[in-house]
């Protein structure tokens, strides 16, 4: 009987094979692990009283949230003009923030649908904290053009929806396709996410002590019970998902690129945008998500789940899309000259010498060659190292969406049209609200939710079988 | 649902989990069912459970998303209201397809969730019915419903025959 375990079971079984002196395949985690190891490793952060760490952490970031409301309640109660934006840069740091949030969200899809589309088991350890990721970073992204478009209380208008005056939107608009790409998004994100949770919710309804605990999880497992029936839709529903997620997360930063690429503007009407800006967002994603969990499998005691070999896969697609994104920034560069368009050329010029030539330098340091150092072994499986790359990954991207929204603008084709463009105290206060937002969120989650996959998890297994020492 | 009888034999070992459970399918036992807190591949075939037929809901909910998408984008931009946008026709389908492509996905997705939850008879805070805890932790479990399978006694053999001690009788 025993032919009758199919092929991923055995899968597992397999020895890492060594072949001058490096070690290829084998199981992602440690093979002495059980089943219930999984689960009270897993809860065992949930379920306990918050830590002095986590409790300042979260004050921090609700600080944030604070500064983020007060900010816009100034901002309702004055209008836009306390940013920094003006005749010719109209869009700023706000659009900038949008586009880098949207970018994050994109690493937590390429984990959680298409590496699963891939087989690839890595991805097990890590993509409920990516997917959370994606889901908090589409949040404070979807935040920003609401606030931008300046009377936030009639952005029920980019909606399309039956008024009065029988208007509808310009559905040719790229604005209007936002729209619908980011609720799209956040929408099939999030119940992706919560179908993964659903297992999870019910694991820790069984187990947890408390009765607030077991009440809460009771309410969000909605009677999952792990029935062969219910997991037989199950993993259809998820393999289905996966397949939605895949196109879906490739057309939404494509359809943010079309809001810079369908105008005609120098620096900005460029066909080489969808795909630039589809490798920058999982470059930029992957960037949060090593920073997160390597500060998340630290404090949460989860190194034996979120191994260093998981970090260095995530490294390795660092490498190749920092690779992606420079030779987009050359290709860039090159047409520019190869066009022979004086605006074009001088757009470009212009970023590197003109005044804000700082963050084409700054964007270029941190995104083309800092993360070289990553073709190094020692590197990719360092933490210090790839913590402070992903940093300057991060830092870097941000710059670029800087970079590509404001030297266009300031600087267009007439002389006389041209300006400068500075954030107040209030652009650069909501964006550090954004970053509160998120962080809020994220730090909810961990607190609250099981950080790791357990039920995925447990199929990658080695011997799942084995309940430990005592079985 | 008026209560019914079940059997279920507990164990440890996926392994000898696929085994029992394709074991009593051949012995012709009928309305199998296990409960297990990961997916065991090769479960569902082993009990001879249809391959679920969500995603065909989820791929029809696609193209009928996009149609709609492109029949509203249509109707609003050429019929309800025609403005001309920089000269360009009236119908101009290839703009619409950023619209039509997430209308559809959006469809497709949310078709998928609800089948999900209608099939499974999910909703909020609904009382599972656990008959052991463990099941979502560490254990799986084959479960015979007796009514349709004869006699306690007769199933109970089964499990002892295949090895499984730890065998209880429920009300659900």
């Amino acid at each position: 009987m025993r032919k009758k375990i199919s092929m991923k079971m055995k899968s597992t079984d397999i020895k890492p094979l060594e072949i001058e002196g490096r070690k290829y395949g084998g199981p992602w985690i440690s093979s002495d692990i059980t089943m219930s190891d999984v689960t009270d490793d897993v809860m065992a952060p949930v379920i306990r009283k918050p830590g002095v760490i986590w409790i300042i952490l979260f004050m921090m970031a609700l600080a944030g949230v604070g500064l983020l409301g007060f900010v816009l309640t100034i901002q309702m109660l004055k209008g836009i003009g306390i940013l920094g934006l003006n005749h010719p840069v109209a869009w700023g740091v706000y659009i900038t923030n949008f586009v880098f949030w949207v970018g994050i969200g994109h690493a937590g899809t390429l984990i959680s649908a298409i590496l699963f589309l891939l087989r690839q088991k890595w991805r097990n350890s890590i993509n409920r904290t990516a997917e959370a990721m994606t889901i908090f970073a589409v949040i404070c992204a979807g935040l920003f053009p609401l606030i931008h478009v300046g009377r936030t209380w009639v952005a029920y208008w980019l909606v399309p929806y039956p008024n009065a005056r029988e208007l509808w939107v310009n559905f040719r608009s790229p604005l209007v396709w936002d729209v619908f790409a980011v609720t799209t998004y956040l929408t099939i994100s999030f119940l992706f996410w919560y179908q993964g949770l659903l297992p999870d919710f019910a694991t820790l309804r069984d187990r947890a002590k408390n009765k607030i605990q077991k009440w809460f999880y009771r309410i969000l497992a909605m009677g999952w019970k792990g029935k062969a029936r219910d997991w037989n839709h199950y993993e259809r529903a998820y393999l289905q998902f996966a397949w939605l997620a895949t196109p879906l997360v490739l057309s939404v930063h494509s359809i943010v690129s079309f809001d810079f690429a369908v105008s005609q503007l120098p620096g900005w009407h460029a066909t080489i945008f969808p795909p630039y800006f589809v490798a920058g967002a999982i470059f930029s994603g992957m960037g949060m998500v090593v920073t997160l969990l390597v500060i998340l499998r630290k404090s949460m005691n989860l190194e034996k789940y979120i191994t260093i070999r998981h970090l260095e896969m995530m490294n390795k697609v660092i490498l190749l899309t920092s690779m992606f994104v420079g030779y987009s920034y050359l290709m860039e560069f090159f047409v520019a000259w190869y066009s022979d368009e004086p605006f074009e050329q001088y757009v470009f010029l212009n970023r590197l010498v003109g005044p804000y030539s700082w963050a084409i330098w700054t964007m270029l340091i941190c995104n083309v060659f800092i993360p070289l150092v990553f073709f190094f072994k020692k590197a990719r499986t360092s933490i210090p190292i790839m913590f402070a790359v992903s940093i300057c990954v991060n830092i870097g991207m941000w710059f670029e969406r800087f970079n590509i929204i404001v030297t266009s603008l300031h600087r267009d084709f007439l002389p006389s049209n041209w300006g400068m463009y500075t954030p107040t105290w209030a652009d650069w206060s909501v964006t550090l609200g954004s970053f509160g937002l998120f962080f809020t969120l994220f730090l909810l989650f961990i607190k609250f939710f099981p950080a790791v996959s357990i039920a995925e998890l447990k199929s990658i297994l080695t011997r799942p079988f084995r309940r430990g020492a005592n079985a | 649902m008026p209560e019914s009888r079940i059997i279920a034999g507990f164990m440890d070992d996926p392994e000898q989990f696929l085994e029992v459970g394709s074991r009593a399918r051949e012995h012709g036992y009928k309305n199998l069912d296990g409960v297990m807190p990961y997916p065991v591949h090769g479960f569902e075939e082993a009990l001879g459970l249809k391959k679920s037929r969500v995603p065909a809901a989820a791929k029809l909910m696609l193209v009928i998303g996009a149609g709609l998408g492109l029949l509203f984008a249509g109707w609003t931009s050429a019929v309800a209201w025609p403005i001309n946008v920089g000269g360009k026709p009236l119908f101009s389908w290839q703009a619409f397809i950023p619209i039509v492509f997430e209308c559809g996905v959006l469809l497709a997705g949310i078709t998928t969730f609800i089948l999900l939850f209608h099939l499974g008879r999910f909703y909020p805070a609904k009382d599972p019915k656990m008959i052991r805890e463990r099941l979502t932790d560490n254990q799986f479990a084959v479960v015979i419903p007796v009514e349709d399978n004869g006699n306690i006694e007769d199933i109970r053999e089964f499990f002892t025959k295949h090895g499984i001690e730890d065998v209880d009788e429920f009300e659900i």
